[in-house]
């Protein structure tokens, strides 16, 4: 299978008053066409900064992508100029936001923030922009669309608002959409509002999605492919039935053991990760889990375990197999 | 289940309208915000009572109103015997030593001009329960129950994390010893792994001191870990409650069938095989609520009847109390 987009050692660093911060230390996955992938860490672990970096979204200074590779379309978007990314920003790969709010522009009306991406991208004429606007927000369910296009971003609730934001970015029909937790903040019954339109959205136009969260339940529900971050490293990837059946990683297995589940008559108590989250002032030599990890080797603190696969379509980053609690093979 | 004795708080009808001003020099009166319409429960010492509900459904507001730091409009907040709304602020006073609060924002609830120490150490001394060097003293035992180390009593809050924070609220809503504490969503703000470790603490705590919580929290799958009961409100209303298993296995009313059902739940296959209820619309405003049951524009199952008849709040079993025309 041909790959869509191919990151490679991603890296990318914030230069602040007290250090340089590592938010993303040397990230690799692929997406394949359609396919839709969760990437799922608690906040601070570089999940978006990864993802703002592959679309050179990173304000520079502070921010600065020191390394690594993002292929897409036979081309590598850190090496494009700034007029090239910016035709592929919005038509080829666009992406939604948490917060539904700030990511519009609160003096322009909503018919002229969809029409926009469509008279820069596809050379559309006014008239054609509006006519295809309309027709995008029918399909993300907003009702009187035609009459809603005049309307500005504070007359919508936040469900009507992200539903919004995902028909612009679904407006130039892009092969890759990234969704950078826009479900977060949401009452669950709109959350489960927006995940069913975008399961049905991608089932009919077909892109993939790179899926941001903290919640893995939503990932269980959506994703194909699920990469766990921690520390600006992806520690864990599989399949997503695969990974909630056989997590390997100290890590998921403690983020899975702090989750309570509201389907499940068990009252067990909650496993929680001791201590707090590295502050990355630097790139550590050794397993940035391992302070705070159970199954903690002595290996572990001197050598950094590499993403290495474990069975197929299973990738970890671990010395232990947290089953024996033994070194891996 | 525990016998009358044990009810800590009883609350009766209580209702809270916010009213709607127009209007610079002349002010008038032109609504209410109807955000807590007629809602009656108990919390029994020792228990936990979950309130749950989606965003502006009024439940950080009954908190509050519980504890008196918002005025009921009408009805009665019993708590060990004494109507709190009747009380005097200097009786009030004395009694919310005995009533404590956990605030939903770890950052903006603490004052980050005084050391962790004084914040702590404060309600002992303004109740004039403490000296300075009893209050030390305390501020010392209350750190280690919490899980912090005692030589950061003379840090800043800035100097903790988030969920390091909300162990600080959490010691200074046990300073004063309370018998009930109303949490209002205090781990929402935090990390998944940060929020286990507040909930097992909360847990030690609650049977260390018997202690009674109000939860207040979105978050269904952690209502359930944590709670002995469970309400579940919509615009205002209580329109479930029930004993924890029996709400979350045998839920009633047709929001609480929706809203459990739109939980989702790491686990691809039992997500694949679950039945979805997705509710159509957003919540309606709280100024002009649906006549008759207010959850009807949403409701699935919601027939003419619903326009007109409100329905009863009635208990269908044993401590399972709904507010539908079908339930039952």
């Amino acid at each position: 299978m041909t790959e869509l987009l191919k990151v490679q050692d991603l890296k990318t660093q914030f230069l602040t008053r007290d250090g340089t911060v590592h938010a993303v230390n040397g990230v690799s996955f692929n997406l394949n066409p359609g396919e839709t992938l969760g990437i799922v860490g608690e906040s601070g672990c570089g999940k978006s900064v990864s993802v703002m970096s592959i679309l050179r979204l990173i304000q520079s200074p502070p921010g600065k992508v020191v390394g690594g590779k993002a292929i897409f379309d036979q081309k590598d978007l850190m090496q494009m100029s700034n007029e090239e990314i910016r035709q592929v920003r919005g038509s080829k790969i666009s992406m939604i936001f948490q917060d539904p709010m700030t990511s519009f522009n609160p003096v322009l009306t909503i018919g002229r923030q969809i029409t926009e991406p469509l008279e820069e991208h596809m050379g559309m004429s006014i008239k054609e922009a509006r006519k295809h606007a309309v027709e995008m927000l029918k399909i993300v369910g907003i009702p009187n669309p035609s009459d809603r296009m005049n309307d500005y971003p504070h007359h919508f609730s936040g469900g009507m608002r992200q539903r919004v934001m995902i028909a612009m970015a679904l407006t130039c029909n892009p092969q890759i959409l990234i969704a950078d937790e826009p479900t977060t903040a949401l009452d669950v019954t709109i959350q489960a509002q927006i995940l069913e339109l975008v399961k049905h959205l991608r089932d009919t136009l077909g892109m993939a999605i790179i899926w941001i969260t903290h919640d893995l339940g939503i990932i269980a529900g959506l994703a194909d492919r699920v990469a766990v971050m921690y520390a600006g490293y992806i520690i864990e990837e599989a399949l997503v039935k695969e990974f909630y059946k056989n997590f390997q990683h100290p890590y998921s297995l403690g983020l899975l053991g702090s989750l309570p589940r509201v389907d499940l008559n068990d009252r067990h108590k909650l496993v929680p990760i001791e201590g707090l989250p590295p502050v990355l002032y630097e790139d550590p030599s050794y397993c940035p889990f391992a302070s705070r990890c159970r199954f903690k080797l002595e290996r572990c603190s001197i050598e950094k375990p590499n993403l290495l696969p474990s069975s197929l379509e299973h990738r970890v980053a671990c010395w232990v197999d947290p089953k024996t609690g033994r070194e891996r093979q | 289940m525990t016998s009358s004795d044990d009810v800590l708080l009883h609350v009766e009808k209580l209702v809270k309208y916010f009213p709607i001003m127009r209007g610079i020099i002349f002010q008038k009166q032109v609504g209410f915000v109807h955000a807590v319409d007629n809602i009656s429960f108990d919390i029994h010492r020792g228990e936990t009572l979950g309130l749950v509900g989606e965003s502006g459904c009024g439940k950080s507001t009954t908190g509050r109103a519980i504890l008196q730091l918002q005025k009921p409009t009408s009805g009665q907040v019993i708590f060990e015997g004494v109507d709190l709304v009747t009380l005097k602020p200097r009786e009030l006073r004395k009694m919310r030593r005995k009533m404590q609060m956990i605030f939903q924002d770890p950052y903006a609830s603490l004052n980050p001009r005084m050391t962790i120490g004084e914040i702590i150490g404060e309600p002992l001394r303004l109740h004039g329960l403490a000296n300075r060097k009893e209050s030390d003293e305390q501020v010392v035992v209350l750190l280690m129950l919490v899980g912090l180390n005692p030589a950061y009593a003379n840090r800043f809050p800035h100097e903790f994390s988030g969920g390091q924070r909300q162990r600080i609220g959490v010691a200074r809503s046990l300073s004063l010893n309370p018998s009930l504490i109303v949490c209002d969503e205090p781990i929402s703000a935090l990390d998944v792994s940060i929020q286990a470790q507040v909930v097992n603490l909360l847990e030690e705590l609650q049977q260390k001191f018997n202690l009674a919580y109000l939860f207040i929290a979105h978050d269904l799958s952690m209502v359930r870990h944590i709670s002995t009961r469970v309400a579940v409100m919509y615009l205002g209303w209580i329109v479930e409650l029930a004993p924890r298993d029996e709400l979350f296995s045998h839920p009633l009313h047709p929001y609480t069938q929706a809203l459990l059902s739109a939980v989702p739940i790491p686990d691809p296959e039992a997500e694949e095989n679950r039945k979805r209820i997705i509710l159509e619309g957003d919540v309606p405003s709280p100024v002009n609520p649906p006549s008759g049951c207010r959850f009807r524009t949403r409701c699935p199952v919601a027939k003419k009847d619903c326009q007109e008849q409100v329905p009863e709040y009635r208990e269908i079993t044993s401590g399972h109390f709904v507010a539908c025309h079908f339930a039952g």
